[in-house]
């Protein structure tokens, strides 16, 4: 079996795959970092969003051989070594964007997509960029708002729902 | 998914020669590849994943003024760097979410001719020439129907070059669950006329809707497609839609996407 190497939150890794093997299953079977969901296995939901060399992409749809080299982020290289949360998970928590909580590692990581790219999004272009994350629970009102809020905008005045 | 091996070159040569062996295919995104695999209805023995083939990426100005773009760019790399022709920049910016944007290749998705994908409608409407390993081949005779085009096993497709038109757009009616067009119509003015390409509509894939050519060509305004109707015969016909509702969103999406060109 090939061996694939890439750096993981910041630290190397490596390990035995097939060529079938999928980065989210590398991810999660290899490194035990179980962080990163798989909803629908089908490319739908976004839960098993991840970043490759800083970009989000659905680690079901990628295999893991073509993460040879790549830095990869994933749910766990959020928060800080001490446990502090990431802002954006912060605003999470604070306004309740999450209920069983299966789609939000994948919302946290699109919403560090999209902030990362479009620092001040309107409530529009947040909703636009979480095209491909799936909820079945929220509503999506409270994830918008988490988001809204964790990019620094004044969000006292969206009632919570 | 059935088992098979996956090689990643980093020269179009090396891609080439590795496409050779025997049941081989190219690996592009894989944002349709890898989900056919996952459900057993492609069986390759070999991959040749060409996200490492840095010579087919990226978008340039020819010196005949045409846009280029790799065959292995990005659907968001072309929304951010195709700024010379703002109506494909907009349809790459709106194919389906950020992450398979992220992914998704203009090569792949010509490749794969899905009769509902939005670049077929660019490529067409805006008569682009489609290169790859062997040749170089004219939107009109690159499409061959639903899924299939006149690439050969093997061939690569290389660049795409898009003449820049005086204005244009891209007017996509979603299906919302897929988040591919339901309908799409792509109307491009040239000095020599109008094209007009329709996707997500026919049975037979992509197609030039010509009397709307014709007549645009006489006026570019909303107002001259009227009157103007398609049959709903040849039409797709799924529980999204009837062949005559997409017939006749062909016109509306047509009507507003003259009104939006610029
Ligand atoms: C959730 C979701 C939503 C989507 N929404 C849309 C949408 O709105 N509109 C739309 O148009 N598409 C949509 N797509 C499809 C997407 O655009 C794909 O990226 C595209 O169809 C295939 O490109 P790829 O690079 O991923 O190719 P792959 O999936 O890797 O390959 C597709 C086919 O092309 C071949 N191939 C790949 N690259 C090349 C090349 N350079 N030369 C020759 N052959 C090649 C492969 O062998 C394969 O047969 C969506 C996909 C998903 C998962
Ligand atoms: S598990 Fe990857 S998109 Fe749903
Ligand atoms: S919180 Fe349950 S799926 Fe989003």
């Amino acid at each position: 079996m090939p061996e694939v190497s890439m750096t993981v939150n910041g630290k190397p890794a490596k390990g035995q795959i097939e060529g079938r093997t999928l980065l989210v299953d590398f991810l999660r079977d290899t490194l035990n970092l179980t962080g990163t969901h798989v909803g629908c296995d089908t490319s739908q939901c976004g839960a098993c969003v991840v970043h490759v060399d800083g970009r989000a992409v659905k680690a079901c749809t990628m295999f893991a051989a073509e993460a040879e080299g790549a830095e990869i982020k994933t749910i766990e290289g959020m928060a800080e070594p001490d446990g502090t949360l990431h802002p954006i998970q912060a605003a999470f928590r604070e306004h309740h964007g999450l209920q069983c909580g299966f789609c939000t590692p994948g919302m946290v990581m699109s919403a560090a997509a999209l902030l990362a790219e479009n620092p001040t999004p309107t409530e529009a272009e947040v909703r636009d960029y979480l095209e491909g994350n799936i909820c079945r629970c929220t509503g999506y009102h409270n994830i918008v708002k988490a988001i809204l809020a964790a990019s620094g905008q004044d969000v006292s005045r969206i009632a919570a729902e | 998914m059935y088992a098979f091996e996956i090689d990643r070159p980093a020269s179009l040569a090396d891609a080439v020669t590795a496409l050779g062996a025997e049941e081989a295919q190219a690996l592009g995104g894989g944002q349709t590849l890898i989900p056919a695999l996952k459900q057993r209805l492609a069986s390759p023995a070999r991959l040749v994943a060409l996200s490492g083939v840095a010579e087919i990426k990226g978008i340039c100005t020819a010196d005949d003024g045409a846009l280029s773009i790799g065959g292995g760019t990005t659907h968001a790399d072309v929304a951010a760097g195709a700024g010379a022709y703002p109506a494909l920049a907009a349809l790459a910016g709106n194919i389906g979410d950020p992450a398979v944007r992220n992914r998704g290749t203009i090569g792949g998705s010509l490749a794969n001719n899905d009769p509902s994908a939005c670049y077929p409608a660019a490529v067409l409407g805006s008569g682009a020439t489609v290169v790859t390993t062997n040749r170089q081949i004219a939107a009109d005779d690159f499409f061959e129907g639903m899924f299939t085009t006149t690439l050969e096993d093997g061939e690569i497709i290389t660049e795409v070059r898009f003449p820049v038109p005086e204005v244009a757009s891209y007017q996509k009616f979603e299906q919302p669950a897929s988040r591919f067009a339901l309908v799409g119509v792509f109307v491009a003015k040239y000095a020599d006329g109008v094209r007009v390409a329709v996707t997500g509509a026919s049975e037979g894939g992509v197609f030039r809707w010509s009397e709307a050519e014709a007549a645009l060509s006489r006026s570019f305004t909303p107002g001259a497609l009227e009157g103007l109707s398609l049959s709903g015969d040849d039409m797709i016909s799924d529980l999204h839609g009837t062949g005559a509702y997409r017939a006749h969103l062909v016109g509306v999406m047509a009507r507003r996407a003259v009104a939006a060109a610029r």
